[in-house]
């Protein structure tokens, strides 16, 4: 009841000021007119009694303001006033407003957008039930995984709780309006147990399941089963063809399950391996494992190394030397390769957050210095001093709101343009998203900063001595200010040539990865990849099927030569496999890790990779002639060293395979991308190949425009087979560009962080100038009276802002060479401490300071002194 | 000579408001009036300080406040106390009693 009643009353009176203030005048009003008509009743005059009741009652604006401030309302409204009163301010400055708007909101989108997908990818725990006991098993450097070594820890290791094996799936759906490939996985039948998902409809794989030539079984994703099944809860037990093979139903995963490990993935399969599968040895799968309780991770690692080098030393034509098992946990593997990336990038935003934060610091004393006559002013008045505090955190609260808002747009748009330009690398895409804590962080520290600031020249005017303040008004010679503000600006310059000189290395860093030769001529050459789905196809059906599509590209009028591969060149396609040569004379066997490339005879043609010894492949070496064998340069020079290779022999993938002959050696190429120096390769010639592999890419090479050959391509190939999915198509050169994605996203990053840097570096020396100059047009009048020239004028005020940049400069070196040194990883070919990157920076940084100087100094210049002696 | 205090002891106005209104109705006049004529002198109730404090009691829902017209066509806030207010009434005043007692109390033990 009451708290109601304070409320409707205090609304109401807020609502409808009028009214309630004519209802308290009304009150006071009649409370004098009773008091007059007691003190006549009491025996006084007309004149006395109005005398005694004015007197008793006191003024009446004051009883009324008393009564009328007592409520809550009051102080709603006198708030109300300050924001008015701020709001008039700012809108009074649109300048500084703007810009202490402008920056706070990039400071603060920009370290929020960075945040939100930091934070879920390297900070949070992976979205599984205890994921830190998750770990990935690994052969040595990074290697994919052969069967053999998961069947070795599945039956010999104590440590895991789960474990699985997994690969990635491309099945054709059939059914639709059209076929449809989909991305899955198969993988072992403690897949799921590991990561702790459990199906929300039917079951999860049994270890029955995966078997070889078990059952054909499939859990569907979420989205999937929405998307072509209605959600229809019935399909559990239901057939769907997936490669031209029935497969059953047996579960549903939850809408909320996050396939980490391969993000796209609808539908999965079980693996069905043993070791009498031909691929038990060949390094293509991946193994996730989660840790029994109460194991830890050393002894579980230890575990496993001891188990994988006993593997690797029973099957030593299989393995590399040092083959063993490592274990990786799983959030460590999954943000290895972005969390240098991503710390930079972190970093460099930091750095950013930071300027702009000096920035408005600087903007602030600026003008709580120009605004000191104000407040002494207002302070002489009656302002008190809680009052002039109240009014200035109104004001910064206002500014920081304002900025907040904007900094809220920065940062979702932020966030999306930094989805769309993430490099392909990066995990955990879907769990990045506009994260609140983050931004109201970062809101709350930008509000702190202004309040702080805010109130400096509020409490100089209320403590100070009003009177110069009053007098000088807003000309006032030098003071301590801008003794720090001047240092504001140093460390502003500073911290804008430690990005510029960091974006400057990586800027190099990404042309000189592009000006590494990839070891074929890309230009003019379209590449697509050309899949098998079904169970139509044999190894042998398989090959007959990629040699006919081969020659019905051929036909293509306009393409002037064609060639098949099983793995493409910065595809993302990465197919090793262990080399092994035959011991000779004086040389031991050994194995080595080789990308492997079945391919039709004309590929080192098409793609123009040179043939430095010996032969390349011919339509001779086809099934059934002598097989034979190219090698890559960086091979033949670690393998023989300046001996011939030609007429060795070496096998390839599991032990006791056939051996091949080497032929010819052929120049390096860059397989994963042109930074990475690991080249050595085997080329085999399809026909011979003892698998067929059921994805290849064509590579074509056009007399024009390759892409506008496309169409025709895709119709040739399903002249051959209509059923056969055509996809990736993209040029060579499209692929060269986006293997360096990684490297361009960051410094993209980079480059937008340098360049706000700069202009907020710039905006600081400006402002820093422009106010020194406002501050001294007297004393400039008086030096231009006495006969200094204009251009000795505007040399004092250049000479001030080069002092600052050059200090910040000096500074500014220091930290750039720490930064090079946090970036060094990320570089390439180009020293972190490389001359021309600095020199090139400084230089810029110079001219923007000397441009920003450039203005004040032809300001001060252009002082009147008859007009500024005048107003002495 | 000072003159003795005619102030309203802290925190006693809102029991000496209530106290005049379980009478009647009245305006704020009428009852700074009657704390005065009843009080003999003793209080004298300071206009602003009343007033307000009308105004709290009102929003505290102890009093009811209606406008009424006066016999020479002024409108005028005639207060009255509510059934909250009279039991606020009696605790304020049992209140009151158990202090000034113990005043007294401690006056005499001291005499």
């Amino acid at each position: 009841m009451s708290l109601w009643r304070q409320l409707s009353r205090g609304v109401g009176a807020l609502l409808n000021r009028r009214a309630a203030d004519r209802d308290l005048a009304e009150e006071v009003e009649h409370y004098l007119e009773q008091s007059v008509a007691a003190h006549l009743a009491a025996g006084l005059s007309p004149a006395q009694a109005r005398r005694a009741a004015r007197l008793e009652l006191g003024p009446l604006p004051a009883v009324r303001e008393e009564v009328r401030s007592s409520g809550w309302e009051s102080r709603v409204e006198s708030v109300l006033a300050d924001l008015r009163y701020a709001a008039r301010r700012l809108r009074g400055a649109p300048g500084f407003t703007a810009v202490a708007v402008f920056t706070l909101a990039l400071g603060l989108g920009g370290t929020t957008a960075i945040l939100s997908v930091v934070h879920p990818i390297l900070f949070e725990s992976l979205p599984y039930p205890e994921a830190d006991r998750l770990v990935m098993v690994w052969e040595t450097p990074r290697q994919h995984q052969t069967f053999a070594t998961y069947h070795e820890l599945a039956t010999r290791s104590r440590s895991f709780e789960s474990l699985a094996a997994l690969r990635t799936w491309q099945p054709t759906l059939a059914g639709g309006a059209e076929p449809e490939r989909l991305e899955g996985q198969r993988v072992g039948a403690g897949y799921f147990r590991a990561l702790r998902v459990a199906p929300l409809l039917g079951r999860d794989l049994a270890p029955d399941d995966d078997r070889r030539g078990g059952s054909r079984v499939v859990l569907l994703g979420h989205r999937l089963w929405q998307r072509r099944f209605g959600a229809d809860p019935g399909m559990v037990g239901q057939e769907i063809l997936l490669d031209g093979a029935g497969y059953r139903i047996i579960g549903v995963l939850p809408p909320d399950f996050e396939n980490v490990l391969a993000p796209e993935a609808e539908v999965w399969a079980p693996l069905q391996y043993d070791m009498s599968e031909g691929r038990a040895f060949g390094h293509h799968l991946r193994m996730i494992g989660r840790l029994r309780p109460g194991v830890d991770h050393s002894r579980a690692a230890d575990e496993a190394a001891a188990l994988g080098r006993d593997l690797a030393d029973r099957y030593p034509d299989a393995f590399g030397k040092g083959a063993t098992a490592v274990l990786v946990p799983f959030q460590e593997d999954l943000v290895r390769a972005v969390k240098p990336v991503l710390l930079a990038v972190l970093g460099a935003v930091s750095l950013v957050l930071v300027i702009a934060c000096v920035n408005v610091t600087n903007l602030l004393l600026a003008r709580g210095v120009q605004r000191r006559g104000e407040f002494a002013l207002r302070a002489a008045l009656g302002a008190g001093q809680g009052r002039l505090v109240r009014q200035l955190l109104t004001e910064s609260l206002l500014l920081a709101v304002m900025g907040g808002v904007a900094g809220l747009g920065v940062a979702l748009l932020g966030i999306r343009a930094l989805v769309a330009l993430s490099p392909p690398g990066l995990p955990r895409l879907s769990a990045i998203g506009f994260d609140p804590g983050v931004f109201l962080f970062g809101l709350a520290l930008a509000s702190l900063l202004g309040l702080a600031l805010g109130m400096v020249p509020a409490l100089q005017a209320a403590r100070a001595d009003a009177q110069p303040d009053l007098q000088l008004g807003s000309r006032r010679t030098a003071g301590g200010h801008r003794r720090t503000r001047s240092a504001l600006v140093v460390a502003e310059v500073a911290l804008a040539l430690v990005l510029l000189v960091s974006s400057g290395l990586l800027l190099r860093s990404l042309s000189r990865v592009f000006a590494v030769p990839p070891g074929f001529d890309g230009p003019g050459v379209l590449t697509l990849q050309v899949q098998t789905a079904g169970q139509r196809f044999t190894d042998s059906t398989t090959i007959r099927f990629f040699t006919q599509a081969l020659e019905a590209v051929g036909r293509v009028p306009g393409v002037t030569a064609a060639a098949l591969t099983s793995q493409l060149p910065l595809s993302g396609d990465q197919d090793e496999y262990g080399a092994h040569f035959e011991a000779g004379p004086g040389l031991g066997g050994t194995s080595h890790s080789v990308y492997r490339y079945s391919v039709s005879p004309g590929y080192t043609d098409v793609l123009r990779i040179p043939v430095r010894q010996g032969r390349g492949l011919t339509e001779a070496d086809r099934a059934g002639a002598p097989l034979v064998v190219l090698i890559s340069e960086s091979l033949a020079r670690r393998r023989f060293g300046d001996r011939s290779p030609l007429g060795e022999r070496l096998r390839i993938g599991a032990p006791g395979g056939p051996a091949l002959t080497i032929v010819g050696v052929v120049g390096d190429i860059k397989q994963m991308s042109l930074a990475m120096e690991l080249s050595d390769a085997v080329y085999v010639p399809m026909a011979q190949a003892p698998f067929g592999d059921a994805a290849m890419s064509l590579v074509v090479r056009g007399a024009s425009d390759p892409t506008r050959l496309a169409p025709d391509i895709r119709r040739a190939i399903w002249s051959v087979d209509k059923d056969q999915p055509v996809v990736r198509l993209a040029t060579m050169d499209a692929l060269l560009e986006a293997s360096a994605a990684e490297r361009r996203f960051v410094l993209v990053l980079f480059e937008a962080f340098g360049l706000t840097a700069l202009l907020l570096a710039a905006a600081g020396i400006y402002g820093v100038l422009s106010g020194s100059v406002a501050e001294r047009t007297r004393e400039i009048g008086v030096r231009t009276a006495l006969g200094a020239s204009r251009t000795r004028i505007a040399g004092l005020v250049l000479g001030q802002g080069l002092r600052l940049t050059a200090l910040g400069v000096a500074l500014g070196l220091a930290g750039a060479m720490l930064a090079g040194r946090a970036i060094a990883a990320m570089l390439f070919g180009v020293s972190p401490l490389d001359p021309l990157t600095y020199g090139g920076m400084i230089g810029l940084l110079g001219a923007i300071a000397l441009l920003a100087s450039w203005v004040p100094a032809w300001r001060a210049a252009r002082v009147d002194p008859a007009r500024t002696l005048r107003e002495e | 000579v000072e003159r003795p205090s005619t102030d309203v002891i802290q925190g006693t106005l809102d029991l000496l408001i209530l106290k005049t209104l379980s009478l009647t109705p009245m305006h704020g006049f009428g009852i700074a009036r009657r704390v005065e004529q009843i009080s003999r002198g003793v209080f004298k109730v300071n206009p602003g300080s009343l007033l307000t404090a009308l105004q709290r009691l009102e929003r505290a829902g102890w009093l009811d406040a209606v406008w009424r017209r006066t016999e020479n066509a002024r409108r005028a806030k005639f207060y009255s106390l509510t059934r909250a207010g009279r039991k606020q009434l009696d605790l304020e005043a049992a209140d009151w009693t158990r202090r000034a007692s113990a005043v007294a109390r401690l006056l005499r033990a001291e005499g």
